[in-house]
């Protein structure tokens, strides 16, 4: 079978190969099992649905050009190759500024795994995070293959069938919990969380402690998780009650040097982190002077990630429950946003003349970026958790005109453009040569929608910015100019927004209304270049009616559920297309209008996520059944769903909603994704 | 965007490009924000990079275009300066007159600029949070920066009195090097208006492009090669620009 070939890790493995695999894997999923829990007449359809999804982003040619078969999207899954053309690394010299040679050298890149190559990585005894990282998340073949019966869950159809695991959360099922968990899923992979909120499976945190009044402290907490910490100096100032706060947080980023100077805290100022920071520091080294390294622990109810990085410590500290591996990315983000502010060679500089280099200096500014982060990831966030990006819906005509005309006014400096619309991507252009990486824009994404501070600042902005996926040595320069979606104020940008929007980032104004326009360029002499391609696009843009099309395309939002499937149990789910390396999610309206109830939402994605991402967790389909809802997360190589019904759908109902989802994805799929893009 | 509404009578208009430059958290990007919004953010983000807003201002015989670069003061930024100012008519240094440390960067500015920029480069210096010294209250707001600052000069440090940098020192610098001289509050609006007004009064008519052309194309290598041959070294730029802080 064809997935037998494919390795555990396929880093470089290209698109026609996972075209392959995918059909291998739908042929499986016909024999083993999909996400209907026991009725055969359900089975064949996410199978058949697997297969003519595989054949079809197959079939479907790049739009334009005489292009192989590659996802035409820039962003690329960490699990797949970064590689344009694993051919192109040299000659790439278009751009005659200092910086060309940083171009070709950034092809050479090949995921983002090569790109946390430090010096000091990951224990070599344990899993490091890159290699889970770049492991493709169905494991080897007897994913498919392996049937595990369920016993003994509370609602479970008893015919459930192969490659279905459940597990339950809820303290009622407790008695059931051993059975169903003890094996193979968690225990048996050292790489696991051995915390987390949803699943509560081994270790950590005690059962009790998930009962309910202490989920509805965690809740009470929540909402307090933005304030601010005062001061330790600030006049009046309780320390003990500062160090009372500091700790009901439910999460906390540390950043300090190995020689244990503080970096960065979202919480608590340098005199109240102090001894945090010294305690946590000498952990670490003891580990470091055993040659050991420390890669995360679990302590009051909080699981404590570390990740070496060069000259660095980052320290995530969690109360959430994300897996160590959700947790490591996310730390992962915050050392890219570092290296974005000052190019690896800059950070390695720094610390090889002095190592006990005070890093807040040279990163004055950069804290608002990571705190950005930090808070995303607080909050949950979607695209963080899947590393892929979300598109604005649009037919794909339209998407084509927009693509071409991004490439008519295409000015020779030019290395991206892209056009976002309401914080989703609306069209890319780039080089043939060079791809965009999901992490850059993750960060790029960050500073211009999370970080207030540009959008506010109004104008048009001209950032110096490393993309550390791109090129982690040097800088690219950003235009950036925020307009109207609407034809008479086209070039002006829009000032009248406030930045406190920021708590429910989609639906509401922060970004709705707005159209960014970003001209990424390697030479940064070439601003007013930059500047009059922009005034060309949105005057073209303006005429062919796009900018029209856009503005709708915002108007309309996310479809809720029901759009997508009538009368569905499903509530909210995720679809990602791995060769795109997109997701599409519904609106999260009606069943989760606030911050709460979206963290909780993305913590039972997280959980789900982390279920069919685990080593040795060869899962092709996972049920969780909780007190609040009933999820499933199914896995193939082409794309993950993880959807969630309230706490009293049956699985069946789940299980034919997400056959239905995928079928409409396979039939907006040209509509959701950009598929193609425009490339030169 | 506010009073851009009356500047579209048909006035001559012209251009003007300007650099803000000084140390981070001056309120560089507030003074800004104030003249082009008429708006104040209690705590302003630092700039990244830099950010390019225009904003007209009529004067009573024409319309001044600014095209304004508001640049970062964060250090890391300090080498793309010379991008930013290089084709610069005029500058705003900004200080913190609660913060000596940003003085001494504005005369490093100054002198950069005297070195660096176009040579007939109309320099403002201005020291800003005039509302965190005393006697910053409202009725300050129509007083020209030094006359108020003559008062408070002597008192020192009195009750809420953050003032750092007398109005005197600055305004001493200012005329030694022949700087418009200004003390501003963006968060209070005083004196902002004025010193654009001041600028724009101060930059003699034969340096500044007319009408659209800069306006709209204000872009591309070919306007900046053009700019080039605008500089006009003008030594009765300074002597001019004195008047215009008195005005
Ligand atoms: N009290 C007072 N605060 C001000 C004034 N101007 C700016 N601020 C505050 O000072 C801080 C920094 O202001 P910015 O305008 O961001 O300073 P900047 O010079 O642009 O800083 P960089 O972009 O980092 O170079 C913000 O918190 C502002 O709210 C003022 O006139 N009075
Ligand atoms: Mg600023």
């Amino acid at each position: 079978m064809p997935h037998d070939a494919s390795p555990p890790s396929k880093r470089s493995s290209d698109r026609q190969n996972s075209g392959d695999r995918a059909s291998g894997a739908s042929s499986n999923g016909k024999e083993h099992g999909p996400p209907s829990p026991g009725k055969d007449d359900n089975i064949d359809e996410p199978a058949g649905d697997a297969r003519d999804f595989a054949e079809s982003s197959k079939a479907a040619p790049p739009p334009r050009l005489d292009r192989d078969v590659r996802p035409p999207l820039p962003p690329r899954p960490t699990n797949i190759s970064l590689i344009q053309d694993s051919g192109a690394i040299a000659g790439q010299r278009q751009h005659q500024s200092p910086r060309a040679q940083l171009l070709s050298r950034a092809t050479t890149a090949i995921s983002k795994a090569d790109i946390q190559a430090q010096p000091h990585k990951d224990s070599p005894k344990k899993v490091s995070p890159t290699s889970e990282q770049s492991t493709p998340p169905q494991g080897p073949s007897q994913a498919f293959g392996s049937i595990r019966s369920l016993k003994g869950l509370g609602r479970s159809d008893a015919g459930d069938t192969a490659s279905i695991r459940s597990f339950a959360t809820t303290v009622g099922h407790g008695g059931d919990n051993e059975s169903l968990l003890g094996d193979g899923l968690f225990g048996s992979s050292q790489d696991l969380p051995t915390w987390r909120l949803f699943s509560n499976e081994e270790g950590g945190i005690e059962p009790e402690e998930l009962d309910r009044s202490e989920d509805e402290e965690i809740d009470m907490n929540f909402y307090k998780e933005f304030d601010a910490v005062a001061g330790v100096s600030e006049v009046g100032q309780d320390e003990e009650k500062l160090i009372r706060q500091w700790k009901a947080k439910q999460k906390h980023f540390l950043i300090l040097t190995s020689a244990g100077k503080p970096v960065y805290s979202r919480h608590g100022d340098d005199q109240l982190i102090s001894s945090s920071i010294g305690i946590i520091q000498t952990i670490i080294s003891f580990y470091e002077a055993n040659d050991d390294h420390l890669k995360g622990f679990s302590a009051a109810g909080a699981r404590f990630t570390i990740m070496s990085q060069g000259p660095l410590y980052l320290v995530a500290i969690s109360k959430l429950g994300e897996s160590d591996t959700q947790l490591r990315a996310q730390l992962e983000a915050l050392y890219m946003q570092i290296l974005s502010t000052l190019t690896l060679p800059t950070l390695n500089h720094l610390f090889a003349n002095r190592p006990s280099t005070d890093l807040r200096r040279p990163l004055k500014g950069t804290e608002v970026l990571l705190s950005a982060l930090a808070d995303s990831f607080t909050r949950g966030s979607a695209p963080a958790l899947l590393s892929a990006l979300e598109c604005l819906k649009m037919k794909k005509s339209q998407r084509q005109i927009i693509n071409n005309t991004l490439l008519r006014t295409r000015c020779p400096s030019l290395l991206y453009g892209l056009i976002v619309a309401g914080g989703r991507l609306v069209s890319v252009a780039r080089p043939r040569k060079h791809s965009l990486h999901p992490s850059d824009l993750q960060l790029v994404f960050n500073m211009l929608f999370e970080a207030g501070g540009i959008k506010a600042g109004g104008g048009e902005n001209w950032i110096p910015i490393c993309l550390p996926g791109f090129n982690k040595n040097g800088y690219l320069y950003m235009y950036v100019s925020f307009v109207t979606a609407s034809p008479s104020s086209s070039s002006s940008a829009d000032n009248n927004n406030n930045d406190e929007a920021i708590e429910n980032p989609e639906d509401i104004s922060i970004t709705q209304d707005t159209v960014a326009i970003l001209l990424i360029s390697a030479d940064k002499e070439s601003f007013y270049e930059l500047r009059k391609m922009r005034d060309q696009l949105i005057d073209e843009l303006d005429k062919n009616n796009s900018m029209q099309t856009i503005r709708s395309a915002i108007r309309q939002g996310r479809p809720a559920p029901t759009d997508i499937v009538p009368g569905t149990v499903i509530r909210h789910f995720l679809y990602k297309s791995k060769g795109n390396v997109q997701f599409m999610m519904p609106s999260f309206e009606p069943h989760f209008p606030t911050m709460l109830d979206r963290r909780k939402l993305l913590s039972l994605y997280h959980a789900l996520h982390a279920g069919v991402h685990a080593k040795n967790a060869h899962l092709k389909v996972y049920h969780c059944i909780s007190r609040n809802a009933v999820s499933l997360a199914w896995v193939t190589p082409l794309f993950e769903l993880y959807c969630v019904a309230g706490p009293n759908a049956s699985r069946n109902a789940l299980a034919q909603s997400a056959n239905k989802v995928i079928q409409w994805m396979k039939r907006e799929e040209e509509r959701v994704f950009i598929i193609g893009g425009a490339v030169f | 965007m506010v009073d851009s509404g009356n500047a579209s009578a048909p006035k001559p208009s012209s251009s003007v490009k300007l650099v803000l430059l000084g140390e981070a958290a001056v309120g560089k990007s507030s003074l800004v924000l104030r003249f082009v919004n008429n708006a104040f953010q209690e705590n302003k983000e630092p700039t990244i990079g830099a950010a390019f807003l225009t904003q007209k201002t009529a004067l009573p015989t024409r319309t001044i275009k600014f095209e304004i670069w508001d640049t970062a003061g964060q250090e890391r930024f300090a080498s793309l300066a010379p991008m930013y100012y290089r084709n610069a008519q005029s500058a705003l240094v900004v200080y913190d007159l609660t913060k000596p440390t940003s003085l001494i960067k504005a005369k490093h500015w100054v002198a950069e600029l005297q070195r660096q920029a176009s040579p007939g480069i109309v320099i403002a210096l201005v020291g800003n949070k005039l509302d965190l010294t005393k006697g910053a209250g409202g009725e300050a707001a129509a007083l020209p920066a030094e006359e108020e600052g003559v008062e408070g000069e002597g008192e020192g440090e009195g009750d809420g009195d953050a003032r750092k940098i007398t109005t005197q020192e600055g305004r001493s610098y200012a005329e030694e090097e022949g700087l418009l001289f200004f003390e501003t509050s963006a968060k209070s609006g005083v004196n902002v208006q004025e010193v654009f007004t001041a600028i724009a009064n101060a930059i003699p008519e034969t340096q500044m492009k007319t009408s659209r052309q800069g306006a709209g194309g204000g872009a591309g290598g070919g306007t900046q090669a053009a700019l080039g041959s605008d500089r006009v070294n003008l030594t009765g730029g300074k002597g001019e620009a004195k008047e215009g802080c008195a005005c």
